[in-house]
């Protein structure tokens, strides 16, 4: 670089200005990802919480919770680089998780059964692909975005979303087909399945342990991707592409990237997230996952990377939550049909929160956190 | 004049009926601080549309370093060394100061994707390469106390500046300025007219300079286009185009025109 910039500019005078980088060492400590020391004691603390007691000091009933929670955030990542970041509205993120999923499932399927399987079970050929599959697809459908935009475009990736579902209504030999479904992908690695207990841990255990480990892959692998010059180029995109392009930032090209890695994330959470679950439904690839993506996004945060994990554990818990509540409340029917139901519940409460969200807090629970974080700055001196 | 950097060749623009560039002609020298004027929709702004490749013309060559700019896109003209700033302003109003400015780095630093994801290495590398570039575009112009403002909070005047500076960044081989001081006040005219100095003399950057303060046009440039209706009046020294009568026609028949209608 150095090198070929004093080539370049002639001039003593302009090598003033242009300068001489490898004076500037210290740029370095302000570029790096947790720049200050509260940031860094917090973020370990917080991986080392997870790591030890919440695996080793929760019911199992929770860690499965957790694991599809923590696999959820994969996806709700892949959803902020695209929307929050690149700022292309997605409505199809079901879609490609369902991508991810059927991907998986029929790599590590057992062959010569009802459904597709070819079994290769070893989880990281099966995430990997996965992953591709699905970013492949991403990067076909991106174009789209490089007409439309906006509302057009959150309309045209719903469309997506019902394609899937006939799609997957029909390939019975891949899907099973509606009510039936089939095996979800089958974690093994060397020789150890990881769904199933074992002599030291058991499956819930295993893994909420494995989607522990490739969240914080796949949290710092984004974290990277945002705050370099790719990052920058969706924010450029996303907020004025007229100038962007003057700049010299390809807007076709940035777009169709964010769509590639949004997907990538996306197959990855879908492969994992029904991994956890242990069975895939055709039918569960509708609107309303979608939504929840959209929802962890707002709700945690746009354009942050820790608010997708904020919001993906906090909707994926929600249910659960809502299923407490006929206990305390009585009026509330655990009947899962009634309008006032449990399961609608949740409904009715992911479209309160966005909206809430959307009004009181833009930043999301990524914003909450930021407000609490300043106020003990200023404690004891609050306002 | 050296090798003409910009050779801008019978150029037509036209929308829908209304002929916004008709018939233009102009070239534009390796150190020169050329100036274009004329009344409010002369097509002084549809020229620099054309050059960074927003319009495509009709008609008309547009040469910049010896490479024809006509039909290629805005990003590739951009590394091909064109920066500009804009009437009004253009900047990505989120990000910092440092990032607009790393923006305009874009095409200077060359990783992708997967470096981004590692970080380490490369990435990293070519971020505090380029990071110490535009930390000279801050000092130049004295932007250090903005440096990690969002640039949506700060003044007009500074923003005119760091649009200014997120062009710099490119190290661009031909610089144009859309009316970079309208709107300004006093000292803030003065500051940017010092910039401009300082850009052609200290870094020798050619500029087009597009601009409705007359003393300011006067006082900088070596040569002036006067225009009107899209199509030019006069091209000569400041001197010869203030003394020009169809200069002096187009402006009172503007201020004649603006008497009448407010
Ligand atoms: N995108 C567009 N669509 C239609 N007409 C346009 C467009 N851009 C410019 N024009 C027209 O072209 C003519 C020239 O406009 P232009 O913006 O180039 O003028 P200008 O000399 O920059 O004026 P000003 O001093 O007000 O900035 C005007 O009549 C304008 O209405
Ligand atoms: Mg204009």
């Amino acid at each position: 670089m150095t090198e070929q910039r004093s080539t370049s500019v002639s001039t003593k005078a302009s090598r003033q200005l242009w300068g001489r980088p490898e004076l500037y060492t210290s740029y370095g400590q302000n570029l790096r990802m947790l720049n200050t020391r509260p940031k860094q004691v917090a973020v370990v603390a917080m991986v080392l919480l997870a790591a030890t007691y919440v695996p080793f000091g929760l019911p199992d009933e929770w860690l499965h919770l957790f694991a599809m929670g923590l696999a959820a955030a994969i996806g709700a990542i892949g959803l902020n680089i695209v929307t929050g970041y690149a700022g292309q509205v997605s409505l199809g993120h079901a879609f490609f998780l369902a991508i991810g999923a059927y991907t998986a499932s029929a790599l590590s399927g057992e062959p010569g059964r009802r459904t597709i399987g070819f079994g290769i079970t070893f989880l990281p050929l099966w995430l990997l692909a996965a992953g591709v599959v699905a970013g492949v697809a991403g990067v076909i459908v991106a174009p789209l975005a490089t007409r439309l935009r906006g509302l057009y475009l959150a309309i045209v990736t719903l469309g997506l979303v019902f394609l899937g579902l006939h799609i997957f209504k029909e390939w019975k030999a891949l899907t099973g087909g509606p009510g039936v479904g089939r095996q979800g992908p089958v974690p093994e690695m060397f020789g150890q399945r990881l769904d199933r207990n074992g002599d030291l841990l058991t499956g819930d255990q295993k893994m909420y342990l494995l989607t522990l480990v490739l969240l914080v892959i796949f949290a710092v692998f984004a974290r990277n991707l945002v705050r370099s010059k790719v990052g920058r180029a969706f924010a450029a995109v996303r907020d004025r592409d007229i100038a962007a392009d003057v700049i010299g930032v390809s807007v076709t090209r940035y777009k169709v990237l964010a769509f590639g890695i949004s997907s990538f994330y996306a197959g990855c959470a879908g492969a994992l997230l029904y991994a956890v679950l242990g069975r895939v439904e055709p039918d569960s690839f509708n609107l309303l996952l979608s939504i929840q993506f959209v929802a962890m996004v707002l709700i945690g945060g746009a354009g942050t990377i820790s608010g997708s994990i904020m919001g993906a554990l906090f909707i994926t818990m929600l249910p659960r939550l809502t299923q407490e509540l006929p206990t305390v409340l009585p009026f509330i029917s655990s009947d899962v049909t009634a309008p006032l139901g449990a399961a609608n519940l949740a409904i009715i409460f992911y479209g309160l929160m966005i909206i809430l969200f959307l009004i009181f807090e833009p930043r999301g629970l990524f914003g909450i956190w930021i407000r609490i974080r300043n106020y003990f700055k200023a404690w004891p001196f609050s306002y | 004049m050296t090798e003409p950097i910009l050779v801008f060749d019978d150029v037509h623009l036209s929308f829908a009926g209304v002929k916004a560039v008709n018939g233009v002609s102009f070239e534009v020298g390796e150190r020169e601080l050329f100036a274009i004027i004329g009344p409010n929709g002369a097509g002084k702004t549809s020229i620099f549309n054309v050059l960074s490749g927003v319009y495509r013309p009709q008609r008309g060559r547009v040469v910049f370093d010896g490479v024809d700019l006509v039909g290629k896109p805005p990003h590739r003209i951009a590394a091909l060394g064109m920066a500009r700033t804009f009437q009004n302003i253009e900047l990505f109003s989120n990000l910092t100061v440092l990032d607009n400015l790393m923006l305009g780095r874009h095409h200077h630093i060359r990783y992708g994707a997967p470096s981004a994801f590692a970080w380490f290495g490369r990435a990293r590398h070519e971020e505090i390469a380029n990071r110490a570039v535009v930390e000279n575009i801050v000092d130049f112009l004295e932007l250090e106390q903005w440096r990690s403002f969002p640039v949506g909070l700060l003044p007009y005047g500074v923003q005119k500046r760091v649009e200014l500076g997120r062009a710099l960044a490119m190290e661009p081989k031909l610089l144009l300025l859309d009316e970079p001081v309208a709107g300004m006040n006093l000292e803030e005219t003065e500051d940017m007219a010092r910039f401009v100095l300082d850009i052609r003399d200290e870094l020798d950057i050619p500029m087009i300079l597009v601009e409705h303060d007359m003393g300011l046009v006067m006082d900088l440039a070596d040569r002036v286009m006067a225009m009107d209706f899209g199509t030019p009046i006069v091209t000569g020294t400041p001197g010869q185009v203030q003394a020009d009568e169809g200069v002096i026609r187009a402006y009172l028949g503007q201020e004649h025109a603006t008497e009448v209608t407010s």
